[in-house]
């Protein structure tokens, strides 16, 4: 097996595995049942994209890929901060 | 370098997808920040690492490192505060949690 296989092959199964666990995540999401699960969801999804964004950049070649993944890592953990403030002053549910 | 590439990216989505698998499990949302908080980074990070490994180049593989970094960094920060907001607003414990030990000063 070439090295260009064996990365085709991972690649492969990377974006089977991380497109199921988004599913996943989004069944959460639905599903909630409080505002805390769901923002749960939001940011577990923010990071499998993180981790598909990577897979795309080794699947494709494009390592630039590699800066957006960095962004959105960094908009994840600012959006998880602002919810979870809001969640603070929204007070009781 | 390929070959590792692979490998750590074939875990990382693995881990990745066992973080998902906790997150739609658990019964209440503490649980569930366990399992999105370690896995999950730590899935990304690896994947972030095959990249590095892929890329045969110094200046990308830097580059993934630091968002590696910034991942595993970040990912308790946001982790604690979103549960700390949680119990704040009362949500609700599993009906098989053993110990609370907020239970006197929420």
């Amino acid at each position: 097996m070439s090295s260009a296989q064996a990365l085709d092959i991972a690649t492969t199964i990377g974006f089977a595995l991380l497109g199921a666990a988004m599913l996943m995540a989004v069944i959460r999401i639905i599903r909630g049942p409080t505002l805390a699960d769901r923002i749960l969801g939001l940011d577990a999804l923010s990071v499998l994209g993180v981790g598909i964004i990577g897979v795309f950049a080794v699947r494709t070649g494009l390592y630039l890929y590699v800066d957006v993944a960095v962004s959105l890592a960094l908009v994840a953990f600012l959006s998880t901060a602002a919810f979870a403030r809001y969640l603070l002053s929204r007070g009781h549910q | 370098m390929s070959y590792i590439a692979a490998v750590l990216l074939v875990i990382g989505a693995l881990f990745s997808a066992l973080a998902a698998l906790g997150i739609l499990r658990f019964p209440d949302v503490y649980t569930r920040l366990h399992a999105a908080a370690k896995a999950g980074p730590l899935g990304a990070g690896l994947i972030l690492l095959a990249v590095a490994f892929a890329s045969n180049d110094w200046a990308i593989a830097i580059r993934a490192v630091v968002g590696l970094v910034f991942l595993i960094v970040t990912a308790p920060v946001s982790a604690h505060l979103l549960a700390r907001a949680a119990l704040k607003i009362g949500s609700p414990l599993a009906s098989s949690t053993s110990i609370d030990e907020y239970e006197n000063n929420r």
